[in-house]
């Protein structure tokens, strides 16, 4: 077994797991935050994306063990204080999920995808997103609401 | 099984030598752990690297770039340096997989896992790269063609790691590209793959060439034919359709669903003609 000390969401974590655990398995498993979701297992939905030291990654082709001292935030990180962000409003507003599976893969890549672009493009938003697979939407709910949240951060 | 995280290349190297059976090195993971839940491999110990500071930086050097082997594909990309001088290197590392792939993959490791399709080889092997291998009897560098030896397989030695990656000083009026063919628009492996990277000279005569493709034969091949083709003319159409036949010529690649043989033989050529229309663009500062 291999002890862990970490940040998550701003909080520090410690944890106890197996050298090939998955960050996704230990985050779900073991600390009860079942917000990512395990799609595939193997890089190609991002229904399990968290970031990790501020990018986004597959947390299923992470070791929990490499979390040692990083940065991991999570979907439940999302949301400050009971308010919701802008992108988890536009996401209910524009009804970009369905049974909601890849819904958090989303909201992290879109988050991130945000904060290094402002003001994406709709080219922009599907090539940044190609990563998150959602089987129910089609995808183009998901883009406008992404497209809205991304106009209300600006008014700011 | 062990995880280990040195901090520097000397502990990696006494951890991959030593007697822990079957060692692996951990770069960004996107190939490794794939294949580790699929049980095509089980390794005893991994050696993560990204811990050792030095593995971790781009530094400009000699002119060129020593690119540290745990580099992330997205830190390449932000790098302007590296985006100025090698365009056709950092968008081939950038066409790997998606954002989240983006945020861990290497050059190293694409390298190292020895796919016949990779996308960063061709663009780093027509960019004449090599990499520092450093091991139980110390470092040497080689050219990056002599890394992979056949699907899945390296001529790296027990102990062995690959610390960085090496781009040579850029002469003036240089430019270098690098093309893909996948049946979709992203996320998928190439079917065929192009990296072409040429010099000018003063009246604009191509005075260095080097090409090179991928996914059309047991690993990446560079093609001195095409480069001959190049080499004394000024890039007219004609010595592009004769770069395009030799590039056709060279390959013998695998015939699957995904690619028949002849599309494979044919695309390559033409993959490898807009490549070098592109490395010829930029060589002239377009
Ligand atoms: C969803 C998805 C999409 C992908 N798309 C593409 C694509 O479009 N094009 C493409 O080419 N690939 C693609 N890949 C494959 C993979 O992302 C790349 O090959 C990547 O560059 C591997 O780098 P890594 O750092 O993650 O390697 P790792 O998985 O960490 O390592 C790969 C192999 O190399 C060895 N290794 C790593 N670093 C070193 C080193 N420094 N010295 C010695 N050995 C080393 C490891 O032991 C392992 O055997 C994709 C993968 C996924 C999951
Ligand atoms: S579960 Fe990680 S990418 Fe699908
Ligand atoms: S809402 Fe069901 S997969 Fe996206």
């Amino acid at each position: 077994m291999v002890r862990v000390t970490t940040r998550i969401n701003g909080d520090e974590v410690t944890f106890v797991c197996e050298p090939d655990e998955t960050l996704l398995d230990v985050l779900r498993d073991r600390l009860n935050l079942t917000g990512a979701k395990e799609g595939c297992g193997t890089g190609d939905c991002g229904a399990c994306s968290v970031t990790l030291d501020g990018r986004v990654v597959c947390s299923c082709l992470v070791l929990g063990a490499e979390a040692e001292g990083r940065q991991v935030g999570t979907v439940e990180g999302i949301a400050r204080n009971g308010k919701l962000h802008p992108l988890q409003e536009k996401f209910l507003e524009f009804a970009a999920l369905q049974c909601g599976v890849c819904t958090p893969g989303f909201l992290v890549a879109a988050k991130a995808l945000l904060e290094r672009n402002p003001d994406p493009t709709e080219a922009e938003i599907r090539f940044g997103l190609a990563g998150n697979l959602c089987r129910c939407t089609g995808y183009d709910k998901i883009v406008r609401a992404v497209q809205a949240a991304a106009a209300a951060m600006r008014k700011g | 099984m062990r995880y280990e995280a040195p901090t520097t290349v000397k502990g990696a190297v006494k951890l991959l030598a030593g007697k822990a059976g079957l060692a692996r090195v951990l770069a960004g993971g996107t190939d490794l752990l794939v294949q580790m839940r699929t049980d095509r491999v089980a390794p005893d110990l991994i050696v993560d690297v990204k811990r050792i500071a030095g593995m971790r930086r781009i530094e400009a050097k000699a002119g060129g770039f020593r690119i540290g082997a745990a580099v992330s594909g997205a830190e390449l990309g932000e790098h302007k340096g590296m985006r100025k001088a090698w365009p056709g290197v950092v968008e081939a590392a950038c066409l790997i997989g998606s954002t989240q792939v983006q945020g861990r993959a290497t050059l190293a490791g694409n390298l190292c896992n020895a796919s016949p399709a990779a996308d960063s080889v061709p663009a780093l092997i027509a960019a004449g790269a090599a990499v520092v291998v450093v091991g139980p009897r110390g470092r040497r560098t080689v050219p990056v063609e002599q890394i992979p030896v056949g699907p899945g397989r390296t001529s790296l030695k027990r102990g062995e790691l690959v610390e960085a990656i090496l781009l040579p000083k850029r002469p003036p009026r240089s430019g270098d590209a690098y093309l893909r063919f996948i049946p979709r628009s992203e996320m998928d492996i190439a079917v065929v793959g192009a990296g072409v990277s040429l010099t000018l000279d003063r009246q604009g005569v191509c005075s260095a060439a080097r090409v090179a493709l991928g996914a059309v034969a047991e690993r990446v091949i560079r093609v001195p034919e095409a480069e001959a083709a190049l080499i004394g003319t000024k890039v007219d159409g004609e010595a592009l359709e004769r770069m395009a036949a030799s590039c056709s010529a060279a390959c013998r690649p695998i015939d699957d669903k995904r690619g028949t043989r002849e599309f494979r033989i044919k695309v390559a050529g033409v993959l490898a003609r807009r490549a070098a229309a592109i490395a010829l663009k930029r060589a002239r500062g377009k």
